[in-house]
């Protein structure tokens, strides 16, 4: 049984300019001791799949449909109180966009996580303390810096602070989104390495939301990229890296640029991300695919497993 | 593609350095005026139709130096020729004129354009504080040049309806309306998604290619500094570590700092290596800088000398500069 | 090509207007205020062409003096003998001229020294924001009294004294604003395409700028009316001017209240009440629409 198995989820947002179809119908799963690299690029729907599962979503954000299966139990359908006591933050965690902003600027950062402790785990506040020291020294910050406040702390400290306070309560798996982004050069590959080796030491399993598809490809072991709402392809790096079927991969992919290897010429895709108040009908990537035809601007493409493990929702694949 | 070996500006001891503000009596108490010195004593040259990239981490004094070189900061020392006229000492006149030929474009697409404004009056603004004519033609040309057809389209809307790519075509066609010869680009397209970047990349090579326009591309991506530049620069901490052609310094590097930074950055393939954080901790505070080389708190060779005294830049190979006593060759 | 690019701005325009007056019209309050502000004046500009009575003291009615409100007088008559309703609506444009012009003193004043302190900044913005301290902090209404009993009662002193006496606050709200916008790219922006700070300032801040500017004025419409009541009430107004204030001064000169002349009190009062809270209401509205524009992209 996979770990976390999401099926068909469609989260929409009502603004005042109409429905935004944030997430619409979208199947994912995670197996125990997976790194999911979920990829895509601003707005196409992946900080609200992981707010999805997190259950944050903010007022005007409802999941319409679909199932968020954890260890076989359906997550939506768990009552508030439970989810908030049991699963929220013990057995998923997130680490936020711009975490680093997270941090209260009044308080202490020992103070900030212990209390976070304390709201699910029933300790005492020295008990806590000592956690946050023990979860310091994992994450690599000086145990004693508890004390300090948030602005004592440097941009990649504040960081390991998030990632500390995500693994306070032992979770089983931990949604990072966009851990690095905000970050320089070598505090991220910093921070990237400490995430593999936490993942080694904890056995953590984790989804990974970054617009970096070179992140994906330094710590992920699964990938799906996302498009306006919808998966476009899911498989294991190796595949999705080499053998991309669908064509937004294929672009994207095509001239990503890199440090290493061939230095690739510009071949940029062709127009924007659409409206997600009025996506296009059918695929909504038609309006910008080399081979799109008249099908396509019609039928939603279906998920199809075209070989192991690898899916692609491309009518033309 | 025109590129020649012809130098179009020449940053000679660049200084720029801000001073720390103090409290009431601090000032009195303490006497020693503290700087930030942001951009210390920097040297290098920008040859006609090249793209020279200046890349280092956030701090490191790139974006300062990009502006203090158009004079958008006043420099605390230095010199910076435009061929070969000495731009800080340009009188009002001058710097009009040299406005005309130096441009900047930004990395907020989002804060670079007057929320008030039209777009056909932001992009003719340049030409009407320089009183030039003839704006529908060459504010329809310039929009044309950077893909957004049908220019006329364009005009009458504002920055909030356009998109974040579209946005920033508009700010490169105000930085071109001019005709400018030179142009800072500051991480023009950090703030893009990756599927536009390549496109505002692609246009800013195009212009170069059609127009002979030299560019100093300021950015904290070296994958992306990979695509666009001839040459680079890597800064650190007000300095420049390392210079040499794109390809000499991602192949060869020979300061510690820019391997770490090579070393350091993830690849999208992932049968490559994986990134690696060669050295510790984090920048430390342009405030109190280390003595000697600045990167010697954190250099996994550093030695006394290191510690004692500052290294110069040096030409160790051809057109290769490193400012290190032991150069990894 | 010059008409079908007017055509597109004015369309453009058109839009823009149309969209705010959406956003406007979602306040309930914001279309409350409005359409009081607007009645207000419909009411007492054309006052002459509406009212038969006359409002000079000489031709009060004096066989009507103090009289109740009754199907002649609606609302019954003051001590001379004139219909207090036609008082109340010449009241009106006093007080809301005095309002509006006081303001726009305040406004002016305010948007330059703000403007000129906030972009500046330096010793230029340390000694005009001293003064704007001395301003903020001596208290209003007792130096509008002091100065208006030194320049003496004339409409021009009291809209001159609110004014003056104004300007600092919305001084300092667009100060903070001009610095914030200050720091904005696109203003370095024209800086590198050449312009001068003249040019800076009025095409890019003050753009920028004008609707917390407009907003800010709006609020203060109602509190200069409120000040100039003050004014009349305590005898500092212009006797040769009928405003609301100046009403309430007479009521009380001949003991309307200890007699219980209560139309005589009332109309004017409830003008007053009315009128500030219109503007309030306006101003709350404006605010919510600009903040958040402010804060989205």
């Amino acid at each position: 049984m996979s770990l976390l198995d999401i099926q068909d989820l469609k989260t929409y947002f009502t603004t005042g300019r109409g429905t935004v179809k944030a997430v619409d119908g979208i199947s994912l799963n995670l197996d125990e001791g997976d790194s999911l690299g979920l990829a895509g690029e601003s707005g196409c729907g992946k900080t609200t799949t992981a707010l999805s599962i997190m259950r944050l979503l903010p007022s005007n954000g409802q999941v319409l449909s679909g199932k968020i299966l954890f260890k076989g139990i359906d997550l939506l359908e768990v009552e508030e109180e439970k989810f908030r006591r049991n699963y929220r933050w013990k057995q998923v965690s997130i680490i936020f966009q711009g975490a680093m902003n997270a941090l209260n600027p009044v308080f202490r950062v020992g103070d900030q996580i212990t209390q976070a402790i304390r709201i699910h785990e029933e300790i005492t506040k020295d008990d806590a303390w000592s956690k946050v020291e023990e979860l310091f020294s994992l994450v690599g910050i000086n145990p004693k810096r508890a004390r300090d406040y948030p602005h004592e702390f440097s941009g990649g400290m504040k960081q390991r602070a998030m990632i500390a306070l995500a693994l306070a309560c032992n979770p089983a798996f931990v949604i990072a989104d966009e851990p690095v982004t905000a970050l320089d050069v070598i505090v991220q590959a910093q921070i990237l390495e400490l995430m593999r080796g936490l993942r080694q030491k904890l056995g953590l399993s984790m989804i990974m939301i970054t617009h970096d598809l070179s992140v994906i490809a330094d710590t992920c072991n699964k990938a799906a990229i996302m498009y306006a709402g919808r998966i476009v392809e899911q498989a294991d790096i190796m595949t999705i890296f080499k053998h991309p079927r669908h064509p937004y991969s294929q672009g994207l992919l095509a001239n990503y640029p890199s440090i290493k290897g061939e230095i690739k010429k510009f071949a940029p895709i062709s127009g924007r991300p659409p409206n997600l108040i009025s996506p296009p009908p059918g695929c909504r990537f038609h309006p910008r695919c080399p081979y799109a035809d008249e099908v396509c601007k019609r039928e939603r493409p279906k998920i199809v497993e075209v070989a192991r493990g690898h899916y692609v929702a491309c009518l033309k694949a | 593609m025109s590129k020649g070996l012809e130098t179009l500006i020449s940053i000679r001891n660049l200084k720029k350095w801000f001073p720390v503000r103090r409290g009431f009596f601090q000032a009195i108490l303490s006497g020693e005026q503290q700087y930030i010195k942001a951009v210390d004593n920097i040297s290098f040259d920008v040859r006609k139709g090249e793209i020279f990239g200046l890349a280092g981490e956030s701090g490191c004094g790139k974006t300062t130096t990009g502006k203090t070189i158009l004079r958008l900061l006043e420099p605390t020392g230095g010199k910076v020729y435009f061929e070969e006229q000495d731009v800080f000492s340009f009188g009002k006149r001058e710097l009009k004129e040299y406005r005309k030929k130096a441009q900047i474009i930004y990395q907020d697409p989002y804060e670079s354009l007057d929320p008030r404004m039209m777009i056909y009056n932001f992009v003719a603004e340049p030409l009407l504080i320089h009183k030039i004519g003839g704006l529908e033609e060459r504010v329809a040309d310039a929009l044309e040049r950077t893909e957004l057809t049908p220019p006329e389209e364009f005009f009458h809307r504002f920055p909030h309806e356009l998109s974040g790519g579209q946005r920033q075509r508009v700010a490169i066609a105000r930085a071109m309306i001019l005709n400018p010869e030179f142009i800072v680009a500051d991480e023009p397209v950090s703030m893009l998604d990756a599927s536009i970047r390549s496109s505002i990349l692609e246009l800013m090579f195009k212009l170069r290619d059609e127009l002979g326009i030299s560019y100093l591309y300021i950015t904290h991506d070296l994958a992306t500094a990979r695509q666009v530049c001839d040459r680079l620069a890597i800064m650190y901490l007000g300095k420049i570590m390392e210079q040499a052609s794109i390809d000499k310094l991602l192949a060869n590097p020979l300061h510690p700092y820019t391997q770490a930074l090579i070393a350091a950055v993830p690849v999208p393939d992932p049968t490559a290596e994986k990134s690696r954080a060669m050295i510790k901790g984090e920048v430390p505070s342009p405030i109190d800088l280390p003595k000697g080389c600045r990167f010697n708190t954190r250099c996994p060779y550093a030695n006394d000398r290191c510690i004692k005294e500052e290294p110069e830049l040096v030409e160790v190979d051809k057109d290769h500069y490193v400012a290190c006593y032991f150069p990894l060759i | 090509m010059a008409t079908k690019s007017g055509v597109r701005i004015s369309l453009n325009l058109a839009r823009r207007f149309i969209g705010f007056w959406s956003e406007y019209t979602k306040s309930r309050i914001g279309v409350f205020g409005l359409i009081i502000m607007l009645s207000f004046i419909a009411v007492s500009a054309p006052a002459p062409y509406l009212t038969t009575y006359s409002i000079k003291a000489s031709e009060g009615n004096i066989y009507e003096v103090l009289k109740a409100p009754s199907s002649k007088h609606l609302l019954g008559t003051d001590e001379l003998g004139r219909d207090m309703l036609t008082l109340v609506v010449y009241g009106g444009r006093i007080s809301l001229l005095v309002g509006f012009l006081a303001t726009i003193i305040a406004g002016v004043l305010g948007t330059l020294v703000g403007s000129v302190s906030g972009y500046f900044g330096g010793w230029v913005d340390d000694l005009l924001m001293r003064i704007n301290d001395i301003f903020l902090v001596i208290p209003g209404l007792p130096l509008m009294i002091v100065l208006s009993a030194l320049l003496g009662r004339g409409i021009w002193n009291i809209i001159f004294v609110i004014g003056i006496l104004s300007w600092s606050g919305t001084c300092r709200v667009i100060r903070s604003q001009v610095m914030s916008v200050k720091e904005k790219s696109f203003i370095e922006s024209a800086r590198a395409a050449g312009a001068g700070d003249t040019w800076i300032l009025t095409r890019h801040i003050l753009p920028n700028v004008l609707p917390l500017i407009v907003a800010q004025m709006v609020v203060q419409v109602g509190g200069a009316v409120l000040s100039e009541s003050a004014l009349s009430f305590l005898g500092l107004g212009d006797p040769t001017h009928i405003s609301w204030g100046m009403i309430l001064h007479y009521a009380f000169s001949c003991g309307a209240l200890s007699s219980g002349y209560w139309w005589y009190l009332l109309p004017p009062g409830i003008c007053v009440a009315l009128v500030v809270l219109a503007f309030s209401f306006m101003g709350y509205s404006l605010d919510r629409i600009i903040n958040p524009r402010i804060r989205a992209r």
